[in-house]
């Protein structure tokens, strides 16, 4: 297929992914920072958000101050945050608009649909309320279920249906290692000792952040311990948001691309490497070698599968 | 003037061909057909905002307005006219061939060879070569009026990349969609395969050098042309890539295209782009939409265009007043079609008849197209016609003048019933190597509003599904169906 036609779908699904991850971090973080004082601040919360979505410098560089109501205009509606949820919607809908002979009728009216709409919900800002986001932020995520869910029924198993699912993974595993970037500091074993009930609510916030609230429970019927939520959004294979349930994946449908095109290249060596490491990977280990520097050596290695795809197939 | 309803005759009777869809108005009351004209409407806005949105950000989705009774042609009218449209396109194919050749029309003082070789359409470019197959015009969407029962008058011959055909089809299913017992009381002839009928004729003038399977793209300025719905549509339903400029590049005089498996060759590029922005090498430099090399490509015949460049020359107003002379030269033939009485402003006689008369003509620029840059005499105010006089002696090549035909009507669907409206046909017409055909139907426009004479969508006209039934014989027949 046209290198074009890939990018535009690869792009287009992580621009999807991402604004559904911004609407999930923000509802967590709204729960979280309306607690009483005394189980932390609602400032570092925000800053929290701000960070884990990778716009914090630019917050602060727009001159806004650091208040929920403008982490969440900035974040959701912004024109001039390249990364809020309305211009990712925006780039969705234009790089869908170029490719719109790769997409089949239901993916299409599921991002058309949602740009009309995000225009109307534009349309009202004025009219913010705490139930109107709250509605945007519902709308944000059934937008990406039927998108993700049309993509999922409709495509062809072709280039187009690989290229869009890796967007999706790849962005998603960037994403949780973000938010685990930002939060490691609640998840060290050691606080269990300090931890109580002040960090539990940090716990469940950060789990509601990946949907993972629920899942948390079936997969180890006990009550919250940090180093399992680690464990869940590292490790644990049947959670779909976790670093080595996205790069099962990734290594899947690369290795679809490279049967289709009789080669395996730099990104499928990257993949598996990652994926194998992540295989080969404790808690322990991480623990000892540290949370923090895992963490932001995954991120790095995940762009650098990012460049590869790009330079492999995307010239 | 009498007016030429295509519905009523004289004798305020349905002409034969209208007399099914005559009878089911009668049938159906005004309230049922209002709620399918809201119901297409909102077929139309999911359509179009599935496919026609224009501009980038805030801007409004523009639909073309869209009338739902059918404009019928009978079988014999339509066997008529399409012996006119492939003899007129072969003619003008054949003057493509000639002048960009040995110009035997030109030496035989038939047609001036100024107004060719000083015609702003044609391209010296194109001088001494000959695209694959010889073919230069794949595609022309021949512009038709009548004015009675009898005659069909060519309005304009388009080229270059005529425009529309998506509408002809989504029209149709449409209109499937919203009257299927109105299909099952007429045979109407399919036109669902012209997306099949056009790849067959991309496919068979492929570059006799290329081997294996033609690799054919269809090429767009770009997601904010205004065109670019139809692009994609047709490139979805043809199953080809739909590609822009920088998705091509050209090496050793061959074109390839990128994709994920690296560079694919390219054999047949089906071309929505003006020759202008083609190649920033030969034709604008600042064209950021073409292929730089495309033209060296070309030249060595190692791709083919379609339609091939240089073919402006053809479908230019003063090109067309030739037109029955260049039918009867090539063909030996007396055309099927006629061509609207044209005066040559730059003839001197001409000139002087058009502006002692210029409150009853038509005139229009020759290379302006899209309704604009003309002047309607009959509804012009005295200071638009002095304005225009001016214009005109100024510069009298640049001008053509006609006088205002008496355009035939249809019956359109308005709040109180029906009304007649005028209106025009565009059909189709596909020439590949070895054949010229015609998909039966074309894309009718119609002017909305009572009295206009404008159907250009630029301006406010809309279309009309157009159905091609076989006849019935007498009225007789009707009864029995």
């Amino acid at each position: 297929m046209l290198s074009r036609t890939a990018d535009n779908l690869y792009w287009l699904a992580r621009y999807m992914e991402r604004a559904d991850f911004l609407s999930r971090a923000i509802e967590a973080s709204r729960r979280l920072a309306s607690l009483p004082k005394t189980y932390g601040s609602a400032e570092s919360e925000w800053d929290s958000v701000l960070l884990s979505s990778g716009s914090s410098e630019s917050f602060v560089a727009s001159g806004r101050p650091l208040e929920e109501e403008h982490v969440v205009e900035y974040l959701t509606f912004a024109a001039d945050n390249p990364g809020s949820i309305r211009n990712c919607l925006y780039l969705a809908r234009t790089n869908a608009r170029a490719v719109r002979t790769a997409l089949t009728v239901e993916m299409w009216e599921a991002i058309n649909g949602a740009f009309l709409e995000m225009q109307s919900f534009e349309n009202r800002r004025k009219a913010t309320s705490t139930e109107e986001l709250t509605y945007f932020l519902e709308f944000v995520k059934r937008t990406s279920l039927s998108y993700d869910g049309g993509a999922y029924r409709t495509m062809l198993r072709n280039d187009a249906y690989w290229f869009s699912r890796l967007g999706l993974f790849v962005e998603r595993a960037d994403n949780t290692a973000r938010l685990l970037d930002v939060k490691y500091h609640v998840l060290l074993p050691e606080k269990e000792s300090v931890g109580g009930s002040l960090d539990y609510f940090q716990w469940s916030a950060l789990l509601r952040a990946v949907s993972a609230h629920n899942a948390y429970h079936w997969v180890y019927r006990t009550s919250m311990k940090p180093w399992l939520v680690a464990d869940l959004l590292i490790l644990k294979p049947e959670m779909p948001r976790s670093l080595i349930s996205c790069y099962e994946s990734i290594v899947r449908n690369l290795d679809f691309l490279a049967r289709s095109h009789s080669r395996q290249g730099p990104a499928q060596r990257q993949a598996r490497k990652l994926h194998n490491h992540l295989q080969n990977l404790t808690m322990e280990n991480v623990f000892q070698s540290g949370l923090h520097e895992f963490v932001s050596n995954f991120i790095g290695e995940n762009n650098q599968l990012g460049l590869l795809i790009s330079e492999q197939y995307l010239f | 003037m009498v007016q030429f309803d295509e519905m009523m005759g004289g004798d305020g009777q349905p002409r034969i061909s209208y007399q099914r869809l005559s009878q089911w108005l009668s049938s159906v009351d005004v309230q049922w057909l209002s709620s399918r004209r809201e119901q297409a409407e909102l077929l139309f806005r999911r359509i179009g905002i599935t496919f026609a949105v224009y501009g980038s950000q805030e801007s409004t989705e523009r639909l073309i307005p869209f009338d739902i009774l059918p404009r019928i042609i009978s079988r014999n009218e339509w066997t008529r006219l399409e012996r006119g449209l492939i003899q007129r396109v072969t003619a003008l194919n054949l003057f493509l061939k000639d002048i960009y050749g040995d110009g035997q029309i030109l030496k035989a003082g038939v047609v001036p060879a100024d107004l060719i070789y000083r015609n702003p359409g044609f391209c010296s470019e194109m001088f001494g070569r000959r695209p694959p197959h010889d073919v230069y015009v794949h595609i022309a969407g021949v512009d038709i009026v009548r004015t009675d029962d009898k005659n069909f008058y060519v309005l304009e011959d388009n080229a270059r990349t005529p425009s529309g055909v998506s509408y002809m089809l989504e029209n149709r299913e449409v209109m499937m969609r919203l009257f299927p017992e109105l299909f099952s009381l007429h045979r109407v002839a399919p036109i669902e395969d012209y997306p099949n009928e056009l790849l067959a004729t991309l496919r068979s003038v492929s570059p006799p050098r290329a081997t294996g399977e033609p690799v054919i793209v269809l090429m767009t300025p770009g997601q904010y042309n205004s065109a670019f719905y139809e692009h994609s549509f047709l490139a979805d339903k043809l199953g080809i890539e739909l590609v822009e400029g920088r998705d091509l590049f050209v090496r050793d005089d061959i074109v390839y295209m990128r994709t994920t498996e690296g560079p694919r060759r390219v054999d047949v590029i089906y071309r929505r782009i003006d020759d202008d922005f083609l190649d920033p090498l030969i034709f604008r430099a600042d064209s950021a939409l073409g292929v730089a090399g495309l033209m060296g490509a070309y030249n060595v015949g190692n791709v083919t265009l379609a339609n091939a460049v240089g073919t402006g020359v053809a479908d230019d107003k003063a090109t067309y007043t030739y037109m029955p002379e260049i039918i009867r030269f090539y063909l030996g033939e007396e055309p099927l079609l006629l061509n609207v009485p044209t005066y040559r402003c730059r003839e001197p006689d001409a000139l002087a008849y058009v502006l002692e008369h210029l409150n009853e003509l038509v005139v229009k620029e020759v290379n302006g197209s899209g309704g604009y840059g003309m002047l309607v005499g009959p509804h012009a105010s005295k200071a638009q016609i002095e304005e225009f006089r001016l214009k005109l002696k100024a510069n009298p090549d640049n001008f053509i003048a006609q006088p205002t035909l008496a355009l035939s009507t249809c019956p359109i669907s308005v709040a109180q019933g029906i009304a007649p409206r005028h209106v025009d046909l565009r059909p189709f017409v596909l020439h590949g190597a070895n054949s010229v055909k015609v998909v039966p139907g074309g894309l009718t426009r119609v002017a909305m509003t009572e009295k206009s004479l404008v159907v250009n969508s630029s301006q406010g006209g809309g279309t009309k599904d157009t159905w091609v039934i076989d006849d019935l014989l007498t009225r007789d027949d009707i009864n029995i169906i």
